[in-house]
């Protein structure tokens, strides 16, 4: 869009800093959920993309009326899922395990589906699409995690990774199905529009900024300040450790999946007014904010946080100055940072089997 | 040793083929298309499934081979044989400084940061101007014998599986070598390979090369089959497919990497045509199905389908046959310092710890020292100082008259100090035999292409004779075969002492050697490390078994809370009030 343009004036960068750190926003609540996910499972969720097409995606349709296959998705990986917790539960067959299977893993999906009948192109409401929306995607992230990564949770990192590519190219597969080749657009949050001097700020850009804050600040308060999200940072440190205190650990995978599918739809729902999302879009979006992640290490949010707004800033002017360039820019501006980490963390033993 | 003949039988089927008379066209595409993965999955079998290091950048080093000769033989008209080295140079030394950057990144970062510069690039390929950007580059010359030109699937058909077949023996010649040990112990046991002076990061760097000079030459054999490259085939998506390939076929295994590729082109193939007829062409179910059997697979099967169908094949490995009449030339006899190991207030802080608190001691040569203390009092500790595996934060160690502040573990190796480690740091998967002869690394010579082209068996056999004699002065001549895993820990610390004898060592030093043993076994040990003192050597042990102890130490040096409290002859330390506080806890 402004290739081309000669020279940067106030108007311009104004307008890129207000693109970079929009964009960064989302890439720092896509990051965040990688951190979380990676750091309770140790899975690198490339699906993280998915996530994010499947809420906007889910979004965009609900908004014209329509019943999205994510529904139908959700009900199905349900039933999977459901059979996945009778196998593991036969041999000590309990009343409240079974009930509890039986709710998570079918009446829920069945009534979020039975909702979004009733209501879709009824209620064309934003905040009931969005509730929706959200509702069908935390599903299949949670529904993701127990059918294919709770199975070999104890497995090597890179076996987990193989599981996740398999998952994000399936995931990818049925998001063609359901939206198709074409891309949709959502309508916006918000329409409001406030200038102040050269300065134009979308009601859209100031949800982002936000709902990535609170986001952000829930994250925080939520892993330092409640006994759950302890629990969940003494899985990510000792599995075995924590299941020896009574932690149970395949619900804190299911917990990170749940938090993390939320997130990622959350972002997709906040960038499709702005540009429009493909059905295979969520990738490269996610592997952005996997950038961020990684210079985070993994492990520390707030530097995650920082990182996305970088990227974020590199990406909107390298568009401006190389836009040629801007993805080969953006890849590489991690290579650095690793270099960094690497130099400065000593080696680790090798991995454990 | 692997026996020949498999591999002879397989070039034979394979050679004849194309020959079979009205064989569709198709299927020897699909047999290319096999051959041209399979060479990109056996780098990645010995730099994942092997080396440890997993990569999701293969397919930018066959874009590296492949645009090479699409430039070269295009734009200046070089004969496409010439290319070939070139190919391989440019792909190789892309690995060396993408190595240089991200093979000493640590666990997770590495996988990460090649998936990093694998996008970067993939888009590189398509900017720029010189290779065509996004249309890339067409009308790529066939190779030429004379005057055949290779323009049918049935003739470059012959230059790839050659290719294929030659890479898979060198490959395998490779791992079954001294560096091949080197190699094997990056994934699981890196801190043992340094201790016995494994170069591990330039082991990690070699077969980065190596894996992305196999995907070099993929690509130069893709660009003449196809005879046009774009970026596409080296993104990112092909990347993790090789990387799904090697997992498919078994990731520790050459062979797995062959396997993979004819699992994965041909399911690939069958999706792409059945499916859409099955269920009427909506959408790509192929991508849906091949993931679903992604993570299908590796539930079922996470170490890949080869090792099940190798235990069904008939052909089983040999044991090498050792020649234990063959020496190794032994430590030059020089005249040993007076003092061999000096600790000067050794210091080691972890945080606000202190493991070590200005520990002094030495050995003695022909000297049975004997460290103890309490659980957490800093024994391991000083001995991973002595070996350099942790840097002392104050304090000087001399082993030999050399100060070792700033030298790596390797150097250490090289003083001739040897160690076993307090928890067992051999490599499960490797042979007993193997694993000792790691410890003999340092006095072989051969290195990467010797070992490639067999040039290396004299050495070999020398290395493999000198464990095998160490592994019968233990004791353990029946095992000699058996995997490291299946032992008994107790057995397995006796492995851990051969490997160290492997050094030919001045200082041996032993971290709970007796631990595990039973009462005989624990005898014959003391007996054997007397032995190895009348013998000339030295021994610095961590032991908590205060019989076999005092039975065998000449010096006793007692350490509690990391602080040194006692010194002296095992006489002396049994009635030490100290020490019997430090131990019992009270005022005896």
């Amino acid at each position: 869009m402004l290739e081309g343009e000669p020279a940067l004036n106030t108007t311009i960068l104004l307008f890129l800093l207000q693109d970079g750190i929009t964009n960064g926003a989302v890439y720092a609540l896509l990051g965040l959920a990688m951190v979380l996910v990676f750091a309770v499972t140790r899975v690198i969720l490339i699906p993280q993309g998915e996530f994010v097409a499947y809420g906007a995606l889910t979004y965009a349709t609900l908004a014209i009326g329509q019943i999205p296959g994510t529904a139908m998705l959700a009900v199905v990986m349900g039933l999977v899922a459901f059979a996945f917790d009778l196998f593991a539960a036969r041999k000590a067959f309990r009343i409240k395990t079974i009930l509890r299977a039986i709710a998570v893993d079918i009446v829920f999906p069945v009534v979020v589906l039975a909702l979004t009948w009733g209501l879709a192109g009824r209620y064309n409401a934003i905040p009931v699409n969005i509730a929706l929306s959200l509702l069908i995607v935390a599903a299949i992230g949670l529904f993701l995690y127990r059918i294919a990564f709770q199975p070999i949770a104890h497995t090597s990192v890179l076996v987990l990774l193989i599981a996740s590519v398999g998952a994000h190219l399936a995931l990818e597969g049925f998001g063609l199905i359901f939206f198709g080749a074409e891309g949709l657009r959502g309508p916006a949050i918000s329409n409001a529009m406030i200038t102040i001097g050269q300065l134009q700020i979308t009601g859209q850009s100031l949800a982002v900024y936000g709902i990535t804050i609170a986001l952000i600040v829930a994250l925080w308060l939520f892993f330092d300040f409640t006994l759950y999200g302890k629990a969940l940072r003494a899985t990510a440190v000792n599995r075995l450790g924590a299941r020896l205190v009574g932690i149970r650990t395949s619900l804190s995978g299911q917990m990170a999946f749940l938090l993390a599918s939320v997130i990622g739809a959350i972002s997709g729902i906040l960038i499709v007014p702005i540009t429009t999302l493909y059905y295979d879009t969520g990738f490269i979006v996610g592997l952005k904010g996997f950038v961020a992640a990684i210079i985070g290490g993994l492990i520390s949010y707030p530097i995650t946080a920082a990182a996305a707004i970088v990227v974020g800033l590199v990406e909107a002017f390298s568009s401006f100055y190389a836009s040629n360039y801007k993805e080969v820019i953006v890849f590489t501006l991690i290579i650095p940072v690793l270099v960094l980490r690497s130099l400065a963390a000593p080696e680790v033993e090798e991995e454990k089997e | 040793m692997t026996q020949r003949w498999p591999i002879v039988l397989f070039a034979l089927v394979m050679a004849a083929l194309p020959l079979i008379p009205e064989i569709p066209p198709f299927w020897l595409v699909l047999l290319n298309n096999i051959g041209l993965a399979a060479l990109v999955a056996m780098g990645l079998v010995l730099l994942t499934g092997v080396g440890g290091l997993t990569s999701f950048g293969q397919a930018a080093f066959c874009g590296f081979g492949a645009y090479t000769t699409a430039v070269l033989s295009t734009a200046y008209g070089v004969s496409p044989w010439l290319t070939l080295p070139l190919a391989l140079i440019v792909s190789g030394l892309a690995a060396v400084v993408l190595g240089l950057i991200t093979v000493r990144l640590s666990g997770h970062y590495l996988p990460l940061g090649t998936l990093a510069w694998s996008l970067g690039l993939y888009y590189l390929f398509g900017k720029l101007e010189f290779i065509g950007r996004n249309d890339g580059i067409s009308a790529i010359p066939p190779l030429e014998i004379g005057s055949w030109r290779m323009l049918d699937p049935g003739s470059i058909y012959y230059v790839i599986w050659i290719a294929v077949i030659l890479s898979a023996v060198l490959t395998t010649n490779l791992l079954d070598s001294r560096t091949g040990r080197g190699i094997r112990a990056l994934r699981r046991g890196h801190i043992a390979a340094e201790a016995f002076g494994v170069n591990t990061a330039r082991a990690k760097l070699l077969v980065f090369i190596y894996a992305a000079v196999l995907a070099g030459l993929s690509g130069w054999l893709y660009a003449h089959f196809l005879r046009a490259v774009t970026p596409t085939p080296f993104g990112v998506h092909a990347s993790i497919e090789y990387l799904f390939i090697a997992v498919v076929g078994g990731a520790g295994y050459i062979w797995g990497g062959v396997l993979g590729a004819v699992i994965v082109i041909v399911l690939k193939e069958i999706l792409q045509s059945y499916l859409p007829l099955i269920f009427g062409g909506q959408g790509q179910l192929e991508l849906i199905v091949f993931g679903l059997v992604l993570v299908a697979l590796v539930h079922l099967a996470p170490g890949g389908v080869w090792p099940w169908l190798a235990g069904l094949l008939p052909f089983k490995r040999r044991p090498p046959r050792i020649d234990t009449s063959l020496q190794l030339a032994a430590r030059p006899a020089t005249e040993l310092p007076p003092v061999l190991l000096q600790l000067e207030g050794a210091r080691k802080q972890f945080g606000g710890v202190v493991a070590v608190n200005d520990v002094s001691f030495s050995v003695k040569p022909k000297e049975i020292v004997a460290l103890i203390g309490p659980n957490g009092a800093g024994k391991s500790t000083t001995f991973n100082l002595i070996t350099r595996v942790l840097d002392s934060s104050a304090g000087r160690i001399i082993v030999c008259g050399t100060d070792v502040a700033g030298t790596t573990p390797q150097q250490i190796a090289r003083l001739g100090v040897a160690r076993t480690f307090q928890h067992v740091k051999l490599i499960p998967d490797m042979t007993v035999l193997e694993n000792v002869a790691l410890g003999a690394h340092l006095r072989g010579r051969s290195g990467t292409f010797a070992s490639m082209l067999r040039l290396d068996r004299g050495d070999e056999a020398k290395l493999l004779a000198e464990a095998g004699r160490q592994i019968e002065r233990v004791g353990l001549k029946d095992q000699i075969d058996q995997l490291a895993g299946s032992l008994s820990l107790g057995q397995q610390r006796i492995v851990e002492i051969a490997r160290a004898l492997c050094v030919d060592p001045v200082l041996l030093l032993l971290d709970e050697p007796a631990a595990g043993l039973r009462h005989m076994e624990k005898q014959q040990l003391a007996a054997l490390l007397r032995q190895l003192r009348d013998g000339g050597m030295s021994i610095l042990l961590v032991e908590h078994d205060m019989g076999f102890v005092m039975d065998l130490a000449d010096r006793i040096v007692v350490l509690d809370f990391g602080t040194k409290i006692a010194e002296g002859t095992p006489d002396a330390i049994k009635t030490n009030p100290d020490v019997i506080r430090a131990y019992l806890g009270a005022a005896a």
